[in-house]
């Protein structure tokens, strides 16, 4: 009995070994000769091959202020999971902490995305409230990055994840223009532009983003947004919720939990 | 990399307020300031040919063909600055294979073969192509067969075609003013539909730029049609060159009731970001918008002009003033298009911090590469001139 399954289970494996080789070499030809629509068939092609299935999914991320310590430590493990170089010029999610003093003076910082955590600062003035906000790019459901990208290398995918596709992008950094929210650069190797993608690379594979799977107080939150027993619904129902810069109408994927009026 | 990096750390230390960390490197630079300014010029000079052929303005004559040739020369070198940003350049291609046809920017391409091929290239032809068949039937050598190449190997100059080329030239022109609109139209478009800045995010953005470029590129015709004539030992037309200044005028006080406008209406809705666009307007853009923009830009310029009309100066005194007016206007709206595009990124869209702009000197986005950019069409007007000398006398009787 054993040894058929192993057998079942190799002859599996060898076919998607086939599959996948298939897909490799013919991948870039296909690509070479497609419309910049097209390009989201060759990334659905790709994924229904690896078993996922965008189009069943709609992800989504939840950031509760209040429980966040501004520890950085998702910043870190981003950098390490996605290659980003670690100067400190280049983020695809960073900690900024935030103090506003009795006299309505604000203060935001965040050094080297908040990597090497937070200097403790002590001035005679009091404060109001202080909190720490992780920042990260928001998969808007309506993103400027998108319409601007001349050659349609940034694009929505249809699980609702925003991606750059590094193979069509010309470097022409109008998407990191039109981000309201920072959220992009140019990679200062490739020469392209980056982002998060919500560690696309394990969430097709039914794991966590990085970012997630580290914060030690589970301040971030990611799920379906359209799957009623899904973490994130249950956030989105059990808090109060706001997104950033919302009069610009790009509808964010992330959810902040007590968010206050001075983040933008 | 490394030299990135180099460049990178010190600005940090330069920051006020807070900015997003992405925001350190500041992403389009001296290279994107020069890109509107070169169209803005090739939409100018070509409106101002525009003008003297729709509207038959005897006066201006002699610049008509010196305005094609220029807009010409610039429109050749606009795309440069462009290429020369992209992080890969060599797959600038994709823009005309894949283009997103929600993308601003990826109309480039379009409009500027539109421009190009329906437009400069046909006018040009058309207007000279007697001329070229005349001076190649009374030349010799190679100058015989540039001039052959350039006619297309066409040899019809009865009176028919001539009056052929006359009318295609009227069309052409008709088709070529909403061309020249579109074509910078849509450079303010680039800027204007951002959102995300507020800075740029204005309706206005693309009027505003129109009827800069028609300054700049009147003031452009205006100082080669001066520096050239003398050079050729002829006389400078003075009644050409009052008429110019004149538009100039007119054209400046349209351009800086629109400048206003914006100004006024921003301050008015007072908008979320108006505390960091007043502080970056009053701190590091003062010099480059009060004193060089609006001050030494357009207020000088426009009082000394209207100055030599009301005084009556004497011809020697007006082309003295018309001459130095011409130029300011140039820095001018070459600081109007640095202000728009460095400007627009000198504040984080946090609203709560300014950065700054560290120009390198050397490599492809650095000062030496924009100035080889900037002297690059003059070149090429200069060969133009020589192979299609845009004079009078030159034309065959
Ligand atoms: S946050 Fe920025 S990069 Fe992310 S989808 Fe929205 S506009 Fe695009
Ligand atoms: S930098 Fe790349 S992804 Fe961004 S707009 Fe330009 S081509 Fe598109």
């Amino acid at each position: 009995m054993e040894k058929k399954i192993n057998e079942a289970e190799k002859k599996l494996e060898r076919r998607n070994f086939l599959k996948k080789l298939a897909v490799i070499s013919v991948a870039p030809i296909a690509f070479g000769f497609l419309g910049s629509g097209e390009k989201l068939m060759g990334l659905k092609k790709w994924a229904l091959n690896n078993g996922y299935v965008p189009k069943d999914h709609k992800w989504g991320m939840g950031i509760d202020i209040n429980k966040c310590i501004g520890c950085g430590r998702c910043a870190d493990a981003c950098k390490n999971e996605n290659n980003v170089p670690r100067e400190p010029f280049f983020f695809r999610t960073w900690v900024e902490r935030y103090r506003i003093y009795d006299d309505g003076e604000v203060l935001v910082d965040s050094p080297n995305g908040s990597i090497d955590g937070f200097e403790v600062l002590s001035t005679k003035k009091k404060m109001e409230r202080s909190f720490f906000v992780p920042k990260i790019c928001n998969h808007c459901d309506n993103p400027p990055c998108v319409q601007v990208c001349p050659v349609g290398a940034t694009f929505k995918s249809e699980d609702g994840v925003v991606l750059v596709d590094s193979d069509y992008c010309i470097g022409c950094r109008y998407c990191i223009q039109a981000c309201p929210y920072g959220a992009r650069f140019l990679h200062p190797v490739t020469r392209t532009a980056e982002k998060c993608t919500f560690c696309y690379q394990r969430i097709t594979k039914d794991k966590l983003p990085v970012c997630v799977e580290v914060c030690p107080t589970q301040a971030r939150v990611f799920g379906e947004l359209n799957k009623k027993a899904s973490p994130l619904v249950r956030f989105l129902r059990m808090n109060k919720i706001g997104i950033l810069k919302p009069s610009l109408n790009t509808e964010p994927k992330v959810f902040y939990a007590n968010l206050d009026m001075e983040v933008k | 990399m490394e030299e990135l990096v180099q460049h990178l750390t010190p600005i940090l230390k330069e920051i006020t307020g807070y900015i997003f960390p992405n925001e350190v490197e500041l992403h389009w630079g001296i290279l994107i300031v020069l890109y509107p300014y070169l169209t803005g010029l090739v939409a100018g000079a070509f409106i101002l040919a525009s003008l003297v052929k729709v509207f038959n303005v005897k006066e201006l004559q002699p610049t008509y063909r010196i305005a094609m040739l220029t807009a010409l020369a610039f429109l050749i070198v606009a795309p440069l600055p462009l290429l020369g940003h992209l992080g890969h350049p060599e797959k600038s291609y994709e823009i005309f294979l894949t283009p997103n046809t929600t993308s601003a920017m990826a109309m480039f391409g379009f409009v500027y073969a539109w421009y190009l091929m329906a437009v400069l290239l046909l006018e040009i032809w058309f207007d000279y192509r007697r001329d070229i068949i005349l001076w190649a039937s009374k030349e010799k050598g190679i100058k015989k067969w540039i001039h052959k190449i350039v006619s297309l190997f066409s040899k019809d100059i009865s009176e028919k075609a001539i009056r052929f080329d006359k009318k295609s030239v009227k069309i052409v022109t008709i088709i070529g003013i909403p061309s020249a609109f579109l074509l910078h139209g849509y450079v303010g478009f680039i800027f204007g539909s951002i959102k995300a800045n507020p800075w740029w995010s204005s309706v206005l953005m693309p009027i505003v730029f129109l009827f800069s470029a028609i300054v700049s590129g009147i003031a452009l015709v205006l100082i080669i049609y001066m520096v050239v004539t003398p050079l050729r030992s002829k006389p400078i037309q003075m009644d050409c060159l009052d008429k110019l200044a004149s538009y100039l005028f007119y054209v400046m006080i349209i351009d800086f009731s629109l400048e206003a406008l914006d100004f006024i209406h921003r301050i008015y809705e007072s908008e979320e970001s108006i505390k960091i666009l007043s502080e970056l307007v009053s701190g590091k853009l003062f010099v480059s918008l009060v004193v060089i923009q609006l001050l030494m830009g357009m207020l000088i310029p426009l009082a000394s002009i209207a100055a030599t009309k009301i005084f009556k100066a004497p011809s020697e005194l007006k082309k003295m003033v018309y001459f130095i007016a011409a130029i300011l206007v140039e820095i001018g709206i070459f600081t109007t298009r640095w202000n728009i595009v460095i400007g627009g990124q000198l504040f984080s869209k946090s609203l709560r911090g300014l950065t700054v702009y560290k120009m390198t000197f050397f490599g492809l986005e650095g000062f030496l590469a924009a100035i080889g950019i900037l002297i690059l069409p003059f070149i090429i007007l200069f060969i133009l001139m020589r192979l299609l000398p845009p004079w009078e006398e030159a034309r065959n009787p």
